[in-house]
């Protein structure tokens, strides 16, 4: 089964997320709060682990398992696009506690309420592509 | 033993080596890594193709990333399933403090009884603090072009300046919420 991959990848995102409590409203609050090294920790290995192994990707013109090349396609250029849409973002992330994978990773858990922050989410990007033809990008 | 080896809370650089090795995985699984997309994606499914041009294309071209998605919530029930530990979150004492300020009690599981239990769900505030937190979160995501993971980890790796401007804006409105808001609302 081709998806299988995707899935166990999936799997493995929702188990890390659970077990380094980074699905946790709590670790959130201290994050914003500043009050901790924890999630700062996470996101900065990942980046540093990241910005390793895409500078390597890049320097060796590294190929998929199919033999494709990587492509890494650069973000367009932009200021009030990014700085709008993420601090909107960035209040619902300290409000719900969770950004869009862990909304889904807390369903798993059994934390139903998260059901209504998806439907949520589901009814913001879709007012999104309603209006987008009137917002600055 | 080995369950019981994970079912402790990890240290936040094994959990930081396991979001790389997952990046890694779908870059060479010829995908990248982006979770909000997700959103649009169901959208689309939905059949809001029909309505709104920003969702009229070939979803079934994401269907992985819907796999990714299911695999997610997968994951997150074996982590409470099979490999719960009995331990509350342990957050900082200064945090305990100041939520409890705002009158949320100290950890004794992942999330708050006072937001994500039933009992809070059912009250107007509960609700609404949940629908629209999501829709933030769902408007803010599409309209910034990618969320934590597309931003943060893969956008940042890969040294993306639109990724930065867009995980300042992150914390802007997370410390919005975090000292302006949240005293408002509790």
């Amino acid at each position: 089964m081709k998806g299988l991959k995707y899935i166990l990848a999936g799997i493995l995102f929702g188990i890390v997320m659970s077990k380094s409590e980074a699905i946790s409203w709590f670790r959130i609050q201290e994050m914003f709060r500043f009050q901790s090294f924890h999630m700062y920790g996470i996101i900065g290995t990942a980046v540093i682990l990241g910005t390793l192994v895409t500078y390597i990707i890049k320097k060796y013109k590294l190929r998929d398992y199919q033999g494709n090349p990587i492509v890494f396609t650069p973000k367009e250029k932009s200021v009030p696009r990014y700085l709008i849409g993420g601090t909107i973002f960035g209040l619902g992330w300290a409000l719900t506690g969770a950004c869009p994978g862990p909304l889904f990773v807390n369903i798993g858990h059994g934390y139903w309420a998260f059901l209504v922050a998806v439907g949520g989410a589901l009814a913001g990007t879709y007012f999104y592509g309603l209006i987008r033809e009137k917002l600055p990008h | 033993m080995i369950v019981e080896f994970l079912s402790q809370p990890w240290p936040w650089y094994t959990s930081g080596a396991v979001i790389a090795l997952v990046m890694v995985l779908l870059l060479f699984f010829g995908k990248s890594f982006g979770f909000s997309s997700n959103l649009r994606v169901i959208c689309a499914a939905c059949g809001a193709g029909k309505h709104v041009k920003f969702f009229d294309f070939d979803w079934r071209s994401q269907l992985w990333n819907l796999l990714f998605l299911l695999g997610a919530i997968i994951g997150g029930l074996i982590s409470s399933e099979f490999l719960a530990g009995d331990d509350a979150v342990q957050i900082s004492q200064a945090t305990i403090q100041d939520l409890s300020v705002l009158g949320i009690s100290a950890p004794d599981d992942l999330q708050p009884e006072e937001i994500f239990s039933l009992d809070a769900l059912f009250t107007v505030r509960g609700f609404l603090i949940l629908l629209i937190g999501g829709f933030m979160i769902g408007f803010g995501s599409r309209y910034a072009g990618g969320c934590t993971s597309g931003h943060a980890i893969s956008g940042l790796s890969n040294l993306q300046l639109p990724s930065l401007i867009a995980v300042i804006g992150f914390f802007i409105g997370g410390l919005i919420t975090t000292w302006v808001l949240l005293p408002l609302i509790f």
